[in-house]
Protein backbone atom coordinates (compact mmCIF):
# COMPACT_ATOMS: atom_id res chain seq x y z
CA UNK A 1 0.00 0.00 0.00
CA UNK A 2 1.24 3.48 -0.77
CA UNK A 3 1.42 6.07 1.96
CA UNK A 4 -1.60 7.82 0.51
CA UNK A 5 -3.63 4.62 0.57
CA UNK A 6 -2.65 3.88 4.18
CA UNK A 7 -3.68 7.38 5.15
CA UNK A 8 -6.99 7.16 3.30
CA UNK A 9 -7.78 3.81 4.87
CA UNK A 10 -6.90 5.27 8.26
CA UNK A 11 -9.26 8.19 7.66
CA UNK A 12 -11.94 5.70 6.60
CA UNK A 13 -11.84 3.63 9.79
CA UNK A 14 -11.37 6.78 11.86
CA UNK A 15 -14.65 8.20 10.60
CA UNK A 16 -16.48 4.91 11.15
CA UNK A 17 -15.17 4.70 14.71
CA UNK A 18 -16.20 8.29 15.39
CA UNK A 19 -19.69 7.42 14.22
CA UNK A 20 -19.84 4.35 16.46
CA UNK A 21 -18.56 6.45 19.39
CA UNK A 22 -21.33 9.00 18.88
CA UNK A 23 -23.97 6.28 18.69
CA UNK A 24 -22.74 4.42 21.76
CA UNK A 25 -23.12 7.40 24.06
CA UNK A 26 -26.63 8.63 23.81
CA UNK A 27 -29.14 8.47 26.64
CA UNK A 28 -26.88 7.21 29.38
CA UNK A 29 -28.23 7.50 32.94
CA UNK A 30 -26.48 10.35 34.78
CA UNK A 31 -25.18 8.03 37.47
CA UNK A 32 -23.10 6.23 34.88
CA UNK A 33 -21.49 9.33 33.40
CA UNK A 34 -18.49 9.12 35.71
CA UNK A 35 -17.82 5.38 35.31
CA UNK A 36 -18.26 5.77 31.55
CA UNK A 37 -15.76 8.58 31.46
CA UNK A 38 -13.41 6.51 33.55
CA UNK A 39 -13.95 3.46 31.33
CA UNK A 40 -13.14 5.35 28.15
CA UNK A 41 -10.18 6.84 30.03
CA UNK A 42 -8.93 3.28 30.42
CA UNK A 43 -9.51 2.51 26.73
CA UNK A 44 -7.34 5.35 25.47
CA UNK A 45 -4.61 3.80 27.58
CA UNK A 46 -4.08 1.87 24.35
CA UNK A 47 -1.46 4.55 23.61
CA UNK A 48 0.74 2.10 25.51
CA UNK A 49 0.76 0.09 22.27
CA UNK A 50 2.27 3.10 20.51
CA UNK A 51 4.69 3.69 23.38
CA UNK A 52 5.94 0.08 23.16
CA UNK A 53 6.30 0.33 19.39
CA UNK A 54 8.42 3.46 19.74
CA UNK A 55 10.39 2.08 22.70
CA UNK A 56 11.36 -0.98 20.68
CA UNK A 57 13.31 1.15 18.21
CA UNK A 58 14.89 3.64 20.63
CA UNK A 59 18.67 3.71 20.21
CA UNK A 60 20.16 6.85 21.78
CA UNK A 61 20.04 8.50 25.21
CA UNK A 62 17.28 11.01 24.48
CA UNK A 63 15.37 8.28 22.65
CA UNK A 64 15.62 5.99 25.68
CA UNK A 65 14.45 8.78 27.97
CA UNK A 66 11.43 9.55 25.80
CA UNK A 67 10.62 5.85 25.49
CA UNK A 68 10.82 5.24 29.25
CA UNK A 69 8.56 8.23 29.95
CA UNK A 70 6.06 7.23 27.26
CA UNK A 71 5.85 3.61 28.42
CA UNK A 72 5.58 4.66 32.08
CA UNK A 73 2.80 7.17 31.41
CA UNK A 74 0.97 4.72 29.14
CA UNK A 75 1.16 1.94 31.75
CA UNK A 76 -0.15 4.28 34.44
CA UNK A 77 -3.05 5.22 32.17
CA UNK A 78 -3.95 1.59 31.46
CA UNK A 79 -3.56 0.16 34.95
CA UNK A 80 -4.77 3.15 36.96
CA UNK A 81 -7.64 3.83 34.56
CA UNK A 82 -8.88 0.27 34.81
CA UNK A 83 -8.61 -0.05 38.57
CA UNK A 84 -10.36 3.28 39.18
CA UNK A 85 -13.22 2.25 36.89
CA UNK A 86 -13.50 -1.15 38.52
CA UNK A 87 -13.60 0.41 41.98
CA UNK A 88 -16.36 2.79 40.94
CA UNK A 89 -18.41 0.00 39.44
CA UNK A 90 -17.88 -2.21 42.45
CA UNK A 91 -20.09 0.26 44.29
CA UNK A 92 -23.03 -0.57 42.09
CA UNK A 93 -23.11 -4.22 42.96
CA UNK A 94 -24.08 -3.62 46.60
CA UNK A 95 -27.80 -4.33 46.68
CA UNK A 96 -30.07 -5.44 49.44
CA UNK A 97 -30.93 -8.87 48.11
CA UNK A 98 -28.29 -11.49 48.76
CA UNK A 99 -25.79 -8.93 49.92
CA UNK A 100 -23.30 -11.05 51.76
CA UNK A 101 -20.71 -8.31 51.96
CA UNK A 102 -20.18 -6.91 55.41
CA UNK A 103 -21.19 -3.30 55.66
CA UNK A 104 -18.34 -0.87 56.21
CA UNK A 105 -17.62 0.04 59.84
CA UNK A 106 -20.32 2.64 60.35
CA UNK A 107 -23.13 0.12 59.86
CA UNK A 108 -21.40 -2.80 61.54
CA UNK A 109 -23.50 -2.74 64.68
CA UNK A 110 -26.73 -2.43 62.76
CA UNK A 111 -29.31 -5.07 63.69
CA UNK A 112 -30.72 -7.05 60.77
CA UNK A 113 -33.39 -4.90 59.25
CA UNK A 114 -36.78 -5.88 57.96
CA UNK A 115 -37.39 -5.17 54.33
CA UNK A 116 -40.19 -2.78 53.68
CA UNK B 1 5.61 -2.44 7.75
CA UNK B 2 2.49 -4.30 6.75
CA UNK B 3 0.78 -6.10 9.66
CA UNK B 4 0.09 -9.78 9.25
CA UNK B 5 -3.40 -11.24 8.80
CA UNK B 6 -3.37 -12.59 12.34
CA UNK B 7 -2.40 -9.17 13.71
CA UNK B 8 -5.23 -7.47 11.84
CA UNK B 9 -7.73 -10.03 13.14
CA UNK B 10 -6.43 -9.47 16.68
CA UNK B 11 -6.83 -5.71 16.25
CA UNK B 12 -10.37 -6.35 15.08
CA UNK B 13 -11.18 -8.40 18.19
CA UNK B 14 -9.73 -5.67 20.40
CA UNK B 15 -11.78 -2.98 18.65
CA UNK B 16 -14.93 -5.08 19.05
CA UNK B 17 -14.21 -5.67 22.74
CA UNK B 18 -13.82 -1.92 23.32
CA UNK B 19 -17.09 -1.11 21.53
CA UNK B 20 -18.92 -3.92 23.31
CA UNK B 21 -17.36 -2.86 26.61
CA UNK B 22 -18.64 0.71 26.25
CA UNK B 23 -22.04 -0.67 25.28
CA UNK B 24 -22.13 -2.72 28.50
CA UNK B 25 -20.96 0.28 30.55
CA UNK B 26 -24.25 1.99 29.79
CA UNK B 27 -26.25 -0.03 32.31
CA UNK B 28 -25.51 -0.41 36.03
CA UNK B 29 -26.10 -4.15 35.88
CA UNK B 30 -23.59 -4.89 33.14
CA UNK B 31 -21.13 -2.04 33.65
CA UNK B 32 -18.55 -4.02 35.58
CA UNK B 33 -18.61 -6.78 32.97
CA UNK B 34 -18.15 -4.10 30.32
CA UNK B 35 -14.99 -2.88 31.97
CA UNK B 36 -13.68 -6.45 32.07
CA UNK B 37 -14.54 -7.09 28.43
CA UNK B 38 -12.53 -3.99 27.52
CA UNK B 39 -9.67 -5.26 29.69
CA UNK B 40 -9.57 -8.53 27.72
CA UNK B 41 -9.26 -6.52 24.51
CA UNK B 42 -6.45 -4.47 26.04
CA UNK B 43 -4.52 -7.56 27.14
CA UNK B 44 -4.93 -9.04 23.67
CA UNK B 45 -3.61 -5.97 21.88
CA UNK B 46 -0.70 -5.61 24.32
CA UNK B 47 0.13 -9.28 23.74
CA UNK B 48 0.09 -8.76 19.98
CA UNK B 49 2.31 -5.70 20.33
CA UNK B 50 4.77 -7.59 22.51
CA UNK B 51 4.94 -10.29 19.83
CA UNK B 52 5.48 -7.71 17.10
CA UNK B 53 8.38 -6.02 18.86
CA UNK B 54 9.75 -9.33 20.07
CA UNK B 55 13.08 -8.85 18.30
CA UNK B 56 13.99 -5.62 20.07
CA UNK B 57 17.02 -5.47 22.31
CA UNK B 58 15.28 -2.89 24.51
CA UNK B 59 13.32 -5.37 26.67
CA UNK B 60 15.60 -4.80 29.69
CA UNK B 61 14.49 -1.17 29.47
CA UNK B 62 10.80 -1.78 28.80
CA UNK B 63 9.94 -4.55 31.28
CA UNK B 64 11.03 -2.78 34.50
CA UNK B 65 9.23 0.39 33.42
CA UNK B 66 6.00 -1.53 32.84
CA UNK B 67 6.41 -3.27 36.19
CA UNK B 68 6.96 0.01 38.03
CA UNK B 69 4.04 1.67 36.22
CA UNK B 70 1.74 -1.24 37.03
CA UNK B 71 2.59 -1.21 40.71
CA UNK B 72 2.29 2.56 41.08
CA UNK B 73 -0.90 2.72 39.00
CA UNK B 74 -2.64 -0.14 40.79
CA UNK B 75 -1.59 0.93 44.28
CA UNK B 76 -2.55 4.57 43.88
CA UNK B 77 -5.87 3.71 42.24
CA UNK B 78 -6.63 1.11 44.95
CA UNK B 79 -5.76 3.20 47.97
CA UNK B 80 -7.24 6.56 47.03
CA UNK B 81 -10.44 7.54 48.82
CA UNK B 82 -13.69 7.44 46.85
CA UNK B 83 -14.02 11.20 47.19
CA UNK B 84 -10.74 11.64 45.35
CA UNK B 85 -11.78 9.53 42.36
CA UNK B 86 -12.47 12.50 40.04
CA UNK B 87 -8.92 13.79 40.30
CA UNK B 88 -7.55 10.28 39.83
CA UNK B 89 -9.41 10.03 36.53
CA UNK B 90 -7.92 13.40 35.57
CA UNK B 91 -4.43 12.27 36.57
CA UNK B 92 -4.49 8.99 34.62
CA UNK B 93 -6.03 10.79 31.67
CA UNK B 94 -3.15 13.25 31.68
CA UNK B 95 -0.69 10.33 31.70
CA UNK B 96 -2.27 9.00 28.49
CA UNK B 97 -2.09 12.43 26.86
CA UNK B 98 1.56 12.83 27.82
CA UNK B 99 2.34 9.38 26.49
CA UNK B 100 0.72 10.22 23.13
CA UNK B 101 2.71 13.45 22.84
CA UNK B 102 5.97 11.65 23.67
CA UNK B 103 5.29 8.90 21.12
CA UNK B 104 4.78 11.53 18.43
CA UNK B 105 7.92 13.37 19.55
CA UNK B 106 9.98 10.18 19.38
CA UNK B 107 8.66 9.39 15.92
CA UNK B 108 9.39 12.92 14.73
CA UNK B 109 12.98 12.67 15.95
CA UNK B 110 13.66 9.42 14.16
CA UNK B 111 11.87 10.60 11.00
CA UNK B 112 13.93 13.81 10.87
CA UNK B 113 17.18 12.00 11.70
CA UNK B 114 16.66 9.38 9.03
CA UNK B 115 15.45 11.95 6.54
CA UNK B 116 12.18 10.11 6.00
CA UNK B 117 9.87 12.78 7.43
CA UNK B 118 6.98 13.54 5.17
CA UNK B 119 4.05 15.94 5.45
CA UNK B 120 1.49 13.14 5.17
CA UNK B 121 2.73 11.80 8.52
CA UNK B 122 4.05 14.98 10.12
CA UNK B 123 0.61 16.60 10.31
CA UNK B 124 -0.49 13.76 12.59
CA UNK B 125 2.70 14.09 14.66
CA UNK B 126 2.01 17.78 15.20
CA UNK B 127 -1.64 17.17 16.11
CA UNK B 128 -0.73 14.34 18.45
CA UNK B 129 1.83 16.55 20.20
CA UNK B 130 -0.60 19.45 20.44
CA UNK B 131 -3.64 17.52 21.68
CA UNK B 132 -1.61 15.19 23.88
CA UNK B 133 0.32 18.02 25.56
CA UNK B 134 -2.81 20.09 26.15
CA UNK B 135 -4.48 17.04 27.68
CA UNK B 136 -1.41 16.27 29.79
CA UNK B 137 -0.92 19.78 31.18
CA UNK B 138 -4.64 20.51 31.45
CA UNK B 139 -5.32 17.29 33.34
CA UNK B 140 -2.52 18.00 35.80
CA UNK B 141 -4.02 21.44 36.48
CA UNK B 142 -7.48 19.87 36.88
CA UNK B 143 -5.93 17.37 39.30
CA UNK B 144 -4.21 20.16 41.25
CA UNK B 145 -7.44 22.14 41.49
CA UNK B 146 -9.54 19.20 42.70
CA UNK B 147 -6.81 18.02 45.08
CA UNK B 148 -6.71 21.59 46.36
CA UNK B 149 -3.01 21.92 45.62
CA UNK B 150 -3.98 25.16 43.92
CA UNK B 151 -7.07 27.37 44.31
CA UNK B 152 -10.20 25.85 42.75
CA UNK B 153 -11.46 29.30 41.88
CA UNK B 154 -11.02 30.47 38.31
CA UNK B 155 -7.75 32.38 37.91
CA UNK B 156 -8.27 35.21 35.50
CA UNK B 157 -6.04 38.00 34.26
CA UNK B 158 -6.43 40.73 31.67
CA UNK B 159 -6.37 39.78 28.00
CA UNK B 160 -6.62 36.09 28.93
CA UNK B 161 -8.48 35.08 25.80
CA UNK B 162 -6.21 37.17 23.60
CA UNK B 163 -3.12 35.54 25.12
CA UNK B 164 -4.55 32.07 24.53
CA UNK B 165 -5.53 32.97 20.97
CA UNK B 166 -2.03 34.28 20.20
CA UNK B 167 -0.51 31.18 21.76
CA UNK B 168 -2.71 28.89 19.69
CA UNK B 169 -1.93 30.88 16.54
CA UNK B 170 1.81 30.56 17.23
CA UNK B 171 1.43 26.81 17.78
CA UNK B 172 -0.50 26.36 14.54
CA UNK B 173 2.04 28.47 12.63
CA UNK B 174 5.02 26.47 13.94
CA UNK B 175 3.16 23.20 13.40
CA UNK B 176 2.34 24.03 9.81
CA UNK B 177 5.90 25.27 9.19
CA UNK B 178 7.41 22.07 10.58
CA UNK B 179 4.96 19.97 8.57
CA UNK B 180 5.76 21.56 5.23
CA UNK B 181 9.52 21.92 5.74
CA UNK B 182 10.20 18.34 6.81
CA UNK B 183 10.02 16.90 3.30
CA UNK B 184 11.80 13.66 2.43
CA UNK B 185 15.49 13.96 1.64
CA UNK B 186 15.06 13.78 -2.09
CA UNK B 187 12.92 16.90 -2.31
CA UNK B 188 14.18 19.14 0.47
CA UNK B 189 17.48 17.76 1.75
CA UNK B 190 16.55 18.58 5.34
CA UNK B 191 19.12 16.16 6.55
CA UNK B 192 22.01 17.82 4.81
CA UNK B 193 20.89 21.39 5.00
CA UNK B 194 22.28 22.33 8.40
CA UNK B 195 20.42 25.62 9.09
CA UNK B 196 17.06 24.01 8.33
CA UNK B 197 17.90 20.96 10.37
CA UNK B 198 18.82 23.25 13.22
CA UNK B 199 15.54 25.13 12.87
CA UNK B 200 13.63 21.87 13.05
CA UNK B 201 15.46 20.57 16.09
CA UNK B 202 15.18 23.94 17.84
CA UNK B 203 11.64 24.77 16.79
CA UNK B 204 10.17 21.42 17.76
CA UNK B 205 10.99 21.69 21.49
CA UNK B 206 9.60 25.23 21.43
CA UNK B 207 6.48 23.87 19.77
CA UNK B 208 6.10 21.27 22.54
CA UNK B 209 6.67 23.87 25.25
CA UNK B 210 4.02 26.16 23.81
CA UNK B 211 1.54 23.25 23.64
CA UNK B 212 2.10 22.46 27.33
CA UNK B 213 1.70 26.17 28.18
CA UNK B 214 -1.58 26.25 26.26
CA UNK B 215 -2.85 23.28 28.25
CA UNK B 216 -2.07 25.07 31.51
CA UNK B 217 -3.57 28.40 30.45
CA UNK B 218 -6.62 26.66 29.02
CA UNK B 219 -7.66 25.07 32.33
CA UNK B 220 -6.42 27.67 34.83
CA UNK B 221 -9.34 30.09 34.26
CA UNK B 222 -11.93 27.35 34.72
CA UNK B 223 -13.57 27.00 38.12
CA UNK B 224 -13.52 23.85 40.21
CA UNK B 225 -17.27 23.35 39.79
CA UNK B 226 -16.79 22.84 36.07
CA UNK B 227 -13.90 20.40 36.42
CA UNK B 228 -16.00 17.29 35.63
CA UNK B 229 -16.89 18.75 32.25
CA UNK B 230 -13.28 19.70 31.64
CA UNK B 231 -11.96 16.28 32.64
CA UNK B 232 -14.45 14.69 30.27
CA UNK B 233 -13.35 17.05 27.50
CA UNK B 234 -9.65 16.35 28.15
CA UNK B 235 -10.52 12.65 28.17
CA UNK B 236 -11.86 12.93 24.63
CA UNK B 237 -8.75 14.97 23.73
CA UNK B 238 -6.52 12.12 24.85
CA UNK B 239 -8.64 9.77 22.75
CA UNK B 240 -8.05 11.98 19.72
CA UNK B 241 -4.33 12.19 20.48
CA UNK B 242 -4.23 8.38 20.62
CA UNK B 243 -5.97 8.23 17.24
CA UNK B 244 -3.34 10.64 15.84
CA UNK B 245 -0.52 8.42 17.09
CA UNK B 246 -2.35 5.67 15.19
CA UNK B 247 -1.91 7.73 12.02
CA UNK B 248 1.73 8.39 12.92
CA UNK B 249 2.52 4.70 13.45
CA UNK B 250 0.06 3.42 10.80
CA UNK B 251 -1.64 1.39 13.51
CA UNK B 252 -5.34 0.82 12.87
CA UNK B 253 -6.26 -0.36 16.35
CA UNK B 254 -4.94 2.91 17.80
CA UNK B 255 -6.96 4.87 15.27
CA UNK B 256 -10.18 2.98 16.04
CA UNK B 257 -9.85 3.04 19.83
CA UNK B 258 -8.75 6.67 19.91
CA UNK B 259 -11.57 7.80 17.63
CA UNK B 260 -14.04 5.81 19.70
CA UNK B 261 -12.97 7.54 22.91
CA UNK B 262 -12.70 10.93 21.22
CA UNK B 263 -16.25 10.74 19.89
CA UNK B 264 -17.92 9.20 22.92
CA UNK B 265 -16.04 11.60 25.19
CA UNK B 266 -17.34 14.55 23.20
CA UNK B 267 -20.94 13.39 23.55
CA UNK B 268 -20.41 12.68 27.25
CA UNK B 269 -19.00 16.18 27.70
CA UNK B 270 -22.10 17.64 26.09
CA UNK B 271 -24.39 15.54 28.28
CA UNK B 272 -22.55 16.77 31.36
CA UNK B 273 -22.71 20.44 30.46
CA UNK B 274 -26.37 20.00 29.55
CA UNK B 275 -26.99 18.59 33.04
CA UNK B 276 -25.72 21.92 34.37
CA UNK B 277 -27.77 23.84 31.82
CA UNK B 278 -24.58 25.40 30.49
CA UNK B 279 -23.18 25.41 27.03
CA UNK B 280 -19.71 23.97 26.59
CA UNK B 281 -18.63 27.35 25.27
CA UNK B 282 -19.78 28.99 28.50
CA UNK B 283 -17.93 26.40 30.58
CA UNK B 284 -14.71 26.99 28.65
CA UNK B 285 -14.75 30.75 28.44
CA UNK B 286 -17.20 31.93 31.10
CA UNK B 287 -14.72 31.88 34.03
CA UNK B 288 -17.74 30.59 35.94
CA UNK B 289 -17.72 31.35 39.64
CA UNK B 290 -15.17 34.13 39.53
CA UNK B 291 -17.71 36.53 40.99
CA UNK B 292 -17.54 36.29 44.74
CA UNK B 293 -19.88 39.10 45.73
CA UNK B 294 -23.40 38.31 46.90
CA UNK B 295 -25.48 38.95 43.81
CA UNK B 296 -28.36 40.84 45.34
CA UNK B 297 -29.34 37.83 47.40
CA UNK B 298 -31.19 37.81 50.68
CA UNK B 299 -27.91 38.47 52.46
CA UNK B 300 -27.74 41.87 50.84
CA UNK B 301 -31.29 42.54 51.97
CA UNK B 302 -30.30 41.94 55.56
CA UNK B 303 -31.73 38.44 55.89
CA UNK B 304 -30.77 36.29 58.86
CA UNK B 305 -30.00 32.62 59.15
CA UNK B 306 -31.72 30.40 61.70
CA UNK B 307 -29.29 28.12 63.51
CA UNK B 308 -30.90 25.06 65.03
CA UNK B 309 -30.03 22.17 67.33
CA UNK B 310 -29.79 18.42 66.93
CA UNK B 311 -32.76 17.94 69.29
CA UNK B 312 -35.07 20.16 67.24
CA UNK B 313 -34.14 18.52 63.97
CA UNK B 314 -34.46 15.03 65.46
CA UNK B 315 -38.02 15.83 66.57
CA UNK B 316 -38.87 17.18 63.13
CA UNK B 317 -37.51 14.04 61.49
CA UNK B 318 -39.06 11.55 63.89
CA UNK B 319 -42.57 12.87 63.39
CA UNK B 320 -42.40 13.60 59.66
CA UNK B 321 -44.21 11.52 57.08
CA UNK B 322 -41.85 12.24 54.19
CA UNK B 323 -38.18 13.13 54.55
CA UNK B 324 -36.01 13.85 51.51
CA UNK B 325 -32.23 13.70 51.88
CA UNK B 326 -30.28 15.92 49.51
CA UNK B 327 -26.64 14.84 49.49
CA UNK B 328 -23.83 16.96 48.10
CA UNK B 329 -20.07 17.16 48.11
CA UNK B 330 -20.08 17.83 51.86
CA UNK B 331 -21.45 14.33 52.43
CA UNK B 332 -18.68 12.90 50.31
CA UNK B 333 -15.99 14.82 52.18
CA UNK B 334 -17.38 13.88 55.60
CA UNK B 335 -17.87 10.29 54.37
CA UNK B 336 -21.28 10.42 55.98
CA UNK B 337 -23.10 8.13 53.55
CA UNK B 338 -23.21 5.13 55.89
CA UNK B 339 -24.49 7.28 58.76
CA UNK B 340 -27.12 8.81 56.47
CA UNK B 341 -28.25 5.32 55.51
CA UNK B 342 -28.50 4.32 59.18
CA UNK B 343 -30.53 7.41 59.98
CA UNK B 344 -32.80 6.69 57.01
CA UNK B 345 -33.27 3.08 58.22
CA UNK B 346 -34.20 4.29 61.69
CA UNK B 347 -36.71 6.76 60.24
CA UNK B 348 -38.23 4.08 58.01
CA UNK B 349 -38.55 1.82 61.02
CA UNK B 350 -40.65 4.56 62.55
CA UNK B 351 -42.87 4.69 59.46
CA UNK B 352 -41.32 7.77 57.84
CA UNK B 353 -40.96 7.63 54.05
CA UNK B 354 -37.46 8.42 52.92
CA UNK B 355 -36.20 9.53 49.53
CA UNK B 356 -32.85 10.73 48.25
CA UNK B 357 -32.80 13.60 45.79
CA UNK B 358 -29.87 13.28 43.41
CA UNK B 359 -28.90 16.33 41.43
CA UNK B 360 -27.10 15.36 38.23
CA UNK B 361 -24.03 17.36 39.15
CA UNK B 362 -24.08 17.02 42.94
CA UNK B 363 -20.61 16.31 44.22
CA UNK B 364 -17.64 16.69 41.98
CA UNK B 365 -18.84 14.54 39.12
CA UNK B 366 -22.12 13.39 37.65
CA UNK B 367 -23.06 10.17 39.40
CA UNK B 368 -20.79 10.90 42.37
CA UNK B 369 -23.67 10.67 44.86
CA UNK B 370 -25.08 7.50 43.33
CA UNK B 371 -21.73 5.83 43.71
CA UNK B 372 -21.39 6.81 47.36
CA UNK B 373 -24.95 5.93 48.31
CA UNK B 374 -24.73 2.63 46.48
CA UNK B 375 -21.62 1.95 48.58
CA UNK B 376 -23.80 2.46 51.67
CA UNK B 377 -26.35 -0.01 50.24
CA UNK B 378 -29.12 2.52 49.71
CA UNK B 379 -31.70 0.74 47.53
CA UNK B 380 -31.93 2.10 43.97
CA UNK B 381 -35.67 2.96 44.06
CA UNK B 382 -35.02 5.51 46.82
CA UNK B 383 -32.49 7.39 44.69
CA UNK B 384 -34.53 9.86 42.71
CA UNK B 385 -33.21 12.00 39.91
CA UNK B 386 -34.00 15.69 39.82
CA UNK B 387 -37.05 15.64 37.55
CA UNK B 388 -38.61 12.76 39.46
CA UNK B 389 -38.10 14.22 42.91
CA UNK B 390 -38.83 17.90 42.41
CA UNK B 391 -42.66 17.38 42.45
CA UNK B 392 -42.24 15.61 45.84
CA UNK B 393 -40.73 18.56 47.71
CA UNK B 394 -44.01 20.44 48.37
CA UNK B 395 -45.37 17.43 50.28
CA UNK B 396 -42.10 16.72 52.09
CA UNK B 397 -42.07 17.64 55.76
CA UNK B 398 -38.31 17.92 55.95
CA UNK B 399 -35.66 18.25 53.28
CA UNK B 400 -32.25 17.51 54.76
CA UNK B 401 -29.48 19.14 52.73
CA UNK B 402 -26.21 17.39 53.54
CA UNK B 403 -23.31 19.46 52.32
CA UNK B 404 -24.98 20.49 49.06
CA UNK B 405 -25.01 24.14 48.12
CA UNK B 406 -25.09 25.29 44.52
CA UNK B 407 -27.48 22.54 43.41
CA UNK B 408 -30.14 23.77 45.87
CA UNK B 409 -29.55 27.49 45.37
CA UNK B 410 -32.86 29.18 44.48
CA UNK B 411 -30.88 32.04 42.91
CA UNK B 412 -30.56 29.75 39.91
CA UNK B 413 -34.35 30.03 39.49
CA UNK B 414 -35.04 33.68 40.06
CA UNK B 415 -31.93 35.88 39.99
CA UNK B 416 -31.06 36.64 36.43
CA UNK B 417 -27.79 38.27 37.49
CA UNK B 418 -26.56 35.20 39.36
CA UNK B 419 -23.73 33.26 37.70
CA UNK B 420 -25.67 30.05 38.16
CA UNK B 421 -28.96 31.51 36.86
CA UNK B 422 -30.76 28.97 34.69
CA UNK B 423 -29.11 25.88 36.16
CA UNK B 424 -31.82 23.36 37.06
CA UNK B 425 -31.87 22.90 40.82
CA UNK B 426 -33.55 20.78 43.45
CA UNK B 427 -36.44 22.86 44.81
CA UNK B 428 -35.74 22.08 48.47
CA UNK B 429 -37.15 25.43 49.56
CA UNK B 430 -40.63 24.10 48.69
CA UNK B 431 -40.45 21.60 51.53
CA UNK B 432 -42.16 22.57 54.80
CA UNK B 433 -38.81 22.74 56.54
CA UNK B 434 -35.34 22.67 55.07
CA UNK B 435 -32.51 21.57 57.34
CA UNK B 436 -29.11 22.51 56.00
CA UNK B 437 -26.13 20.60 57.39
CA UNK B 438 -23.11 22.72 56.80
CA UNK B 439 -19.69 23.28 58.28
CA UNK B 440 -19.84 27.07 58.00
CA UNK B 441 -21.48 29.84 56.04
CA UNK B 442 -18.89 29.51 53.29
CA UNK B 443 -20.14 29.66 49.74
CA UNK B 444 -20.29 26.59 47.52
CA UNK B 445 -17.78 25.57 44.90
CA UNK B 446 -19.19 28.08 42.46
CA UNK B 447 -18.47 30.86 44.97
CA UNK B 448 -22.05 32.11 44.88
CA UNK B 449 -24.03 33.22 47.92
CA UNK B 450 -27.09 31.07 48.66
CA UNK B 451 -30.37 32.88 49.49
CA UNK B 452 -31.81 29.52 50.62
CA UNK B 453 -30.05 29.88 53.97
CA UNK B 454 -31.96 33.08 54.74
CA UNK B 455 -35.43 31.69 54.00
CA UNK B 456 -37.83 31.53 56.96
CA UNK B 457 -38.35 27.78 56.54
CA UNK B 458 -34.61 27.04 56.45
CA UNK B 459 -32.76 25.85 59.56
CA UNK B 460 -29.00 25.65 59.72
CA UNK B 461 -27.34 22.80 61.59
CA UNK B 462 -23.66 23.71 61.69
CA UNK B 463 -20.94 21.12 62.14
CA UNK B 464 -19.30 18.16 60.45
CA UNK B 465 -21.96 16.30 58.44
CA UNK B 466 -20.97 12.90 59.74
CA UNK B 467 -21.07 13.77 63.44
CA UNK B 468 -24.28 15.78 62.96
CA UNK B 469 -25.96 12.80 61.31
CA UNK B 470 -24.82 10.34 63.97
CA UNK B 471 -25.99 12.70 66.74
CA UNK B 472 -29.31 12.99 64.92
CA UNK B 473 -29.55 9.20 64.78
CA UNK B 474 -28.94 8.88 68.52
CA UNK B 475 -31.48 11.59 69.24
CA UNK B 476 -34.15 10.14 66.92
CA UNK B 477 -33.77 6.78 68.67
CA UNK B 478 -34.46 8.56 71.95
CA UNK B 479 -37.65 10.23 70.70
Amino acid sequence: MSRGETLALGAFIFSLAVFVGFLLISKVPTMLHTPLMSGTNFIHGIVLVGALTVAATAHDTLGYLIAVAAVLLGTLNVVGGWVVTDRMLEMFKGRRSGDGRANPPAAAGDPPRADH
Amino acid sequence: MQPSTLTILGYMLTSISFMFGIQLLRSPKTARTGNRVAAVGMLLVLGITAALINGTSNWPLIVPVIAVGTVIGALSARTVRMTAMPQMVALFNGMGGGSAALIAAADFRSAVDSGTASPDITWAIMLSCLIGSVSFAGSLIAFAKLQELMPGRPLTYPLQKAVNAVLLAAIVAIGVYLTVTTQPLSTNLVHDYAPLHFAVSLLFPIFLGLCVALGVLFVVPIGGADMPVIISLLNSFTGLAAAMTGFVLSNDVLIVSGALVGASGTILTQLMSKAMNRSLFNVLFGAFGSKVEATGGAAAEGGTVHPTTVEDVAALLAYASLVIFVPGYGMAVARAQHDVKELADELERRGVSVEYAIHPVAGRMPGHMNVLLAEANVPYPQLKEMDAVNPDFPRADVAVVIGANDVVNPAARNQANSPIYGMPILNVDEAKTVVVLKRSMATGFAGVDNPLFYKPNALMLFGDARSSISELLAEVKRQ
